[in-house]
């Protein structure tokens, strides 16, 4: 296993770069111009120069390698500058973004918080409900429980967030007034009234991503513990006078958290990349929010960058749902 | 000819097709059974509806704008004085062919990739670092990249709506697959383990009945949950390729787009929303039970008890 | 040339009226904090870096220029004494260099004393080579700005300049302080991070904290010229979401004060107004919302030579059939549907200020079906058995595209019935504004490339002076691959004689006879039905019921008295 993960970890580095060059492409290629919110007051010859300005004007593979330059050395280079107090940085070009001429990796450092918290809450929260809720569900099949819980999945999943999250400002902050409808991002926790004000303002959005998450999760965790809980082994582990608890919760579920597992490592680089409709709904601005911004305005190296670090996240969480399977059953093998 | 009748008669009692069974153990599920019922009705509506409501959905009546549900209009109006009965209904065409092909599409290409890479090995390491690269493209980007490649000479070849409609089932089919394949490999990989499988390998069974007759039944579950997931997915999605100006023509109803405009009139017109909200979640909600009552049917442990 | 007398009348007047409003005995910061929210949030607070409303709205509120626009229209002197003109002898008789004075004792809002270098300095950072300033156009033709002394300067243009109130007027060109700006000129412009957040101003308000497209936090400005003001000691710009979410914040939770651009059905705002907590606000520049027709043939077929002049429009080239899509539409009913109170029916492409608004072509206010379709009888186009006129096997079949907003989506399907009412078939299409207000030559659905019929997008011009706006329709501005598909000129209307006027204003210095041209020049454009205008649209935007002194500005920013802002106590 451990020369399975080093070979991974390896490969893993042509690989991210290829990816980059193909994300790198496809911004290229994508219709939609930086200049595109700019007023049509101003003239095409002022704007053609901001595009010169941006560096618009180099060939592709220049841009790319200056890209990966940046990124790669120069980026890296202003973090340990950061931590250590040296100056291996000065007077490096970082990676820019095109909106704000500011720092990427600086926005994305002032960003983190709030998806962590809103959206990587809502994560954690969906996994600690969905599991029990799919093992239940599977186990008492067709109870009025898993009746409900299919129901309410199900909704949860095909309910847009676009819907849902407009619908709980309405009743919530319009009509009842507990929450507040606009997500403030300068509030700090310091005390117990500021804690209870950062749960009021997280509460809705929240909510809305821990039902669209769990739903998903759930679905896969039920479906996955029914087809074990008919399998031989169980009725061997039953007739050998073992407890249902042990049963079900170590055997059937151990077998059957391999698409959980799945979906799970799929969803955790998600939590990075946002969530792009609760965040706007709520104005949580975090990840998302800016994802979504700089790709209608055409902002190509926050894009970039923004999706490249994305991209390093699934590769390193798919690869840790691979060595999770070696360690769920014992009999997948890789080498 | 005569031959041929001869042979059945005489023919003892030929065995049972086995899809009877599937079907007999199908209706024993009662969720299975009224999704099922509620989906054809679905279906039918929206496709026979139309002939028996015969207002044009882009037809405008600026005299009924906003107007409440009424015996000429029982769903209401909208904003603009268009019949939301037959735009729903018009609507329900476009949402439920593209959530459908677009599901299918996206599950066989899934499944297809899943199957590939968990059961040879030699392909996994390519086909999973291709995953990979799809799932961190960004989908905006590559939408647009791909509308403004093949909009032009799809709708020359297969005219406006036919071109449109086989764009937005490739793009939706081709940016989702990932998660089933996933899924897909990472059950093939523990199922090729069992003793079963080993069993008919052992016996020179080929690789290709292997995986047709003892993988792929035994991972349906996961497989019918992506289906489910996917269909919802696939419908939303659509809205957003049409709000973005990447589907049908901003006149073209369909259910995401009908739900995505009402939403800023959830306070004046919430019938508005209601409308769309309820026949997805209830059409989603019947294909999950559908799939239900189809991975019992297909399971002959269960369908033999 | 007398600008001064017909567009700045009333000036001093109301200025100084308004200075004495009722915040006048109120303390500097007593009035604790105001919340605005911007949906679209800025992403710089520097003007000259991005051209883009949201940063020079939110930007004013730190910088400010020599003189501006109020909300009549008028100019008024800002760190100006007064706003130079030929009769004041501001303006030299040639029309070639304009003086300023500044007002004495000014300070930036770190204590340095604001002088004439900061001026000139303001001028020389944003035609800097290399820094892409998105204001250069403001100043064109500027061959120097003279420092005469510490609060004079003299602005010396290379031609003579009728309208002279580009460099340093208005919220588009601020000034900026040149011991923060030093270092950052040319290509240097982009990495001031710091300072590009944080100017520092002679504004009412500091920038404390800057999060980009998210939230500025500001603190009132302790230099400020007024010791009075403003009212307010603290002030948040949030952004994000949408208009819905933005107007429901100030007008149904109250959690906002001030809510930007609410464009929004008019019975949604109106609703949620009701809720009494706080009150819509509009005003009326110049922006028009109209359909282009496109005189090319945009046909695939023809490759490099698609929607160039080389091949006229096999339909749209007949001039009855452009007057009957213009005929066929009920421009009331648009602003009904579309813009309650924030539109007004227009036949103008040129709607104001009102000495240049023209009513030659006022007979398009009322919808007339009837005489379009006996237009297109009378031409030749006769009614095929599929509902569609045609003409010598040429269909009327239009392709109509605009970019993704609600409100157009709507105006598409209503325009599309009328149009199909009189016989013609339309197919609509819908592009995301990125793509579609985007230059990008590469993109076949930029707007300025028009592969389509007709489209339909919104209009306007900077300040009052409509010169540079009707000079998009000459016929070099037409784009086409020569000019990497670049030019305001979308329908590629070409005449001599409309060259001619644009020539005759570039030299006239009088206001009666520029007012003239203009109008002329409008009038062309709609008679020939080459723009088809549909909506004059104002600006909405929402104030909450506790704060007072708002008073929205179509022709400059809307927060440009943020200063005279205060908390209305009960």
């Amino acid at each position: 296993m451990l020369h399975y993960t080093i070979r991974r970890l390896l490969l893993a580095i042509p690989t991210l770069l290829f990816i980059s060059l193909v994300i790198f492409l496809l911004l290229d290629l994508a219709p939609g111009d930086p200049m595109a919110s700019i007023p049509l007051t101003v003239p095409p010859e002022v704007k053609e120069r901001m595009r010169e300005a941006l560096g618009l004007g180099e060939p592709v593979h220049i841009r790319f390698l200056n890209w990966l330059y940046q990124f790669f050395i120069v980026e890296p280079q202003v973090a340990f500058d950061h931590l250590f107090g040296t100056d291996f940085s000065e007077g490096k070009q970082r990676i820019i973004s095109f909106q704000s001429r500011s720092p990427v990796m600086s926005v994305v450092a002032e960003r983190m918080p709030q998806t962590l918290w809103v959206v990587g809450l809502s994560y954690v929260f969906a996994t600690l409900i969905a599991v029990p809720i799919g093992i239940i569900s599977a186990y008492r099949q067709y109870s009025w429980f898993d009746q409900l819980g299919t129901f309410v999945s199900m909704i949860g999943f095909s309910i847009p967030t676009f819907f849902s999250g407009v619908l709980l400002i309405v009743i919530f902050s319009v009509t009842l007034g507990w929450f507040p409808s606009i997500y403030d991002t300068t509030h700090e926790v310091t005390d117990w009234s500021s804690f209870v004000f950062q749960m009021k303002q997280m509460a809705m959005p929240v909510f809305v991503l821990t039902l669209y998450n769990a739903a998903q999760v759930s679905r896969f965790m039920r479906a996955s513990m029914l087809d074990n809980l008919n399998q031989d082994y169980v009725r061997t582990a039953r007739a050998k006078g073992m407890s249902e608890k042990v049963v079900v919760l170590l055997h059937v579920l151990r077998n059957s958290m391999i698409p959980v597992v799945t979906v799970i490592a799929l969803g955790v680089p998600s939590i990075f990349g946002g969530a792009i409709i609760t965040e706007q709904v709520f104005q949580v601005n975090g990840l998302g929010q800016m994802l979504i911004t700089a790709i209608y305005a055409s902002d190509a190296p926050m894009v970039q960058t923004l999706t490249f670090i994305f991209a390093v996240l699934i590769v390193l969480f798919n690869l840790i749902a691979d060595i999770l399977y070696g360690i769920l059953d014992p009999r997948i093998r890789y080498d | 000819m005569s031959d041929a009748t001869v042979t059945t008669t005489v023919k003892p009692k030929a065995p049972r097709n086995q899809w009877w069974d599937v079907w007999d153990q199908f209706k024993t599920h009662k969720g299975a059974m009224a999704g099922l019922i509620f989906f054809v009705f679905i279906v039918l509506a929206v496709y026979l509806g139309p002939f028996l409501w015969k207002i044009d959905p882009t037809y405008i009546d600026f005299r009924a704008r906003n107007q409440g549900p009424s015996l000429a209009h029982p769903f209401g109006a909208d904003q603009l004085g268009r019949d939301i009965l037959a735009r729903m209904l018009a609507g329900g065409q476009v949402s439920i062919s593209v959530g459908l092909t677009a599901m299918i599409l996206s599950l066989v290409l899934g499944t297809f990739v899943g199957v590939l890479a968990g059961y040879w090995k030699r392909l996994d390491g390519m086909l999973m670092r291709l995953t990979d690269l799809f799932l961190a493209l960004p989908l905006l980007p590559l939408l647009m990249v791909i509308i403004m490649l093949f909009r032009d000479p799809l709708r020359k070849m297969f005219g406006l709506e036919a071109g449109i409609f086989i764009l937005i089932v490739f793009v939706i089919g081709i940016t989702s697959w990932m998660q089933t394949a996933r899924i897909v490999r990472g059950d093939v990989l523990a199922l090729k383990e069992r003793e079963y499988v080993l069993a008919a390998r052992s016996i020179g069974t080929p690789s290709r009945r292997v995986v047709l007759r003892h993988i792929l039944p035994n991972i349906m579950s996961p497989i019918m949950v992506s289906a489910t997931l996917g269909i919802a997915n696939a419908i939303i999605t659509e809205s957003a390729l049409s709000f973005l100006g990447l589907g049908f023509p901003p006149d073209y109803p369909t259910w995401g787009r009908l739900l995505f405009d009402a939403k800023d009139m959830i306070q004046q017109y919430p019938e508005r929303v209601i409308w769309p909200g309820l026949a997805i979640s209830l059409t989603v909600l019947a294909v999950n039970y559908i799939g239900d009552g189809l991975r019992d049917a297909l399971d002959p442990r269960i369908r033999g008890r | 040339m007398n600008i001064k007398t017909a567009l700045m009348g009333t000036v001093l007047g109301t200025v100084a009226g308004f200075a004495m409003a009722p915040a006048a005995f109120a303390e500097r910061g007593s009035d604790g904090h105001v919340n605005i929210i911007y949906w679209q949030a800025p992403s710089t607070m520097n003007p000259y870096l991005s051209g883009g409303t949201k940063e020079l709205e939110v930007g004013s509120l730190v910088l400010e220029p020599l003189a501006r626009y109020d909300a009549e229209g008028n100019m008024v002197p800002f760190l100006a004494e007064s706003v130079p003109t030929v009769e004041n002898g501001g303006v030299s008789e040639d029309l070639m260099n304009v003086t300023w004075k500044l007002k004495e004792g000014l300070l930036w809002s770190d204590g340095k004393p604001l002088t004439s270098e900061d001026v000139r300095f303001t001028w020389e950072y944003c035609t800097s080579e290399g820094g892409g300033c998105s204001q250069s156009e403001k100043y064109n033709d500027v061959t120097d700005v003279e420092i005469v002394d510490d609060l004079t300067v003299i602005v010396h243009f290379g031609v003579p300049k009728p309208f002279p109130y580009g460099p340093f007027v208005g919220n588009q060109a601020p000034i900026i302080q040149k011991a923060q700006f030093a270092d950052c000129t040319g290509e240097a412009m982009a990495s001031c991070t710091d300072q590009n957040f944080a100017p520092i101003g002679t504004g009412p308000f500091v920038v404390d904290e800057f999060k980009t497209n998210d939230v500025v936090s500001m603190s009132a400005n302790p230099n400020y010229r007024d010791p009075a003001k403003p009212a307010f000691a603290t002030a948040t710009v949030k952004g994000g979401g949408d208009a819905a979410a933005a107007g429901r914040s100030v007008l149904e939770t109250g959690e906002f004060d001030y809510a930007w651009n609410l464009q929004l059905a008019p019975d949604v705002l109106a609703d949620m107004e009701s809720k009494g907590k706080g009150k819509l606000v509009s005003a009326f520049g110049t922006l028009v919302e109209r359909i282009m027709v496109n005189y090319t043939d945009p046909d695939p077929a023809l490759g490099d030579k698609r929607a160039t002049a080389a091949h006229p429009h096999p339909i749209l080239s007949d001039k009855s059939v452009r007057q009957a899509l213009s005929m066929a539409i009920d421009r009331e009913l648009l602003v009904e549907i579309g813009y309650g109170a924030a539109g007004k029916v227009t036949c103008n492409v040129l709607p104001a200020p009102a000495i240049y608004a023209s009513t030659a072509n006022d007979a398009c206010m009322v919808q007339d079906i009837e005489g379009a379709k006996a237009l297109l009888e009378a031409d030749g186009w006769v009614m095929g058995s599929d509902g569609i006129r045609e003409k010598d096997g040429k269909k009327l079949s239009l392709l109509f595209q605009t970019s993704t907003n609600a409100v157009r989506q709507d105006f598409q399907a209503i325009i599309k019935q009328w149009w199909n009412e009189i016989g013609v078939e339309v197919e609509l299409r819908n592009i995301d504004s990125s793509v579609f207000f985007g230059g990008d030559a590469g993109s076949p659905d930029t707007f300025q490339k028009f592969f389509a019929d007709v489209e339909m997008y919104a209009n306007n011009f900077d300040g009052t002076d409509p010169e540079a706006y009707m000079a998009n329709w000459e016929c070099k501005q037409a784009p086409r691959p020569e000019t990497q598909w670049q030019g305001n000129n979308m329908p590629r209307y070409c005449t001599e004689e409309y060259d001619a006027l644009v020539a005759e204003m570039a030299k006239t210095g009088d206001l009666e006879k520029r007012a003239e041209l203009a109008k002329t020049m409008n009038d062309m454009l709609m008679q020939d039905y080459a723009i088809i205008p549909l909506v004059y649209r104002g600006r909405v935007s929402a104030a909450s019921n506790t704060l007072g002194g708002v008073e929205i500005n179509a022709w400059d920013s809307e927060l440009w008295n943020a200063a005279d802002w205060y908390r209305i106590k009960e």
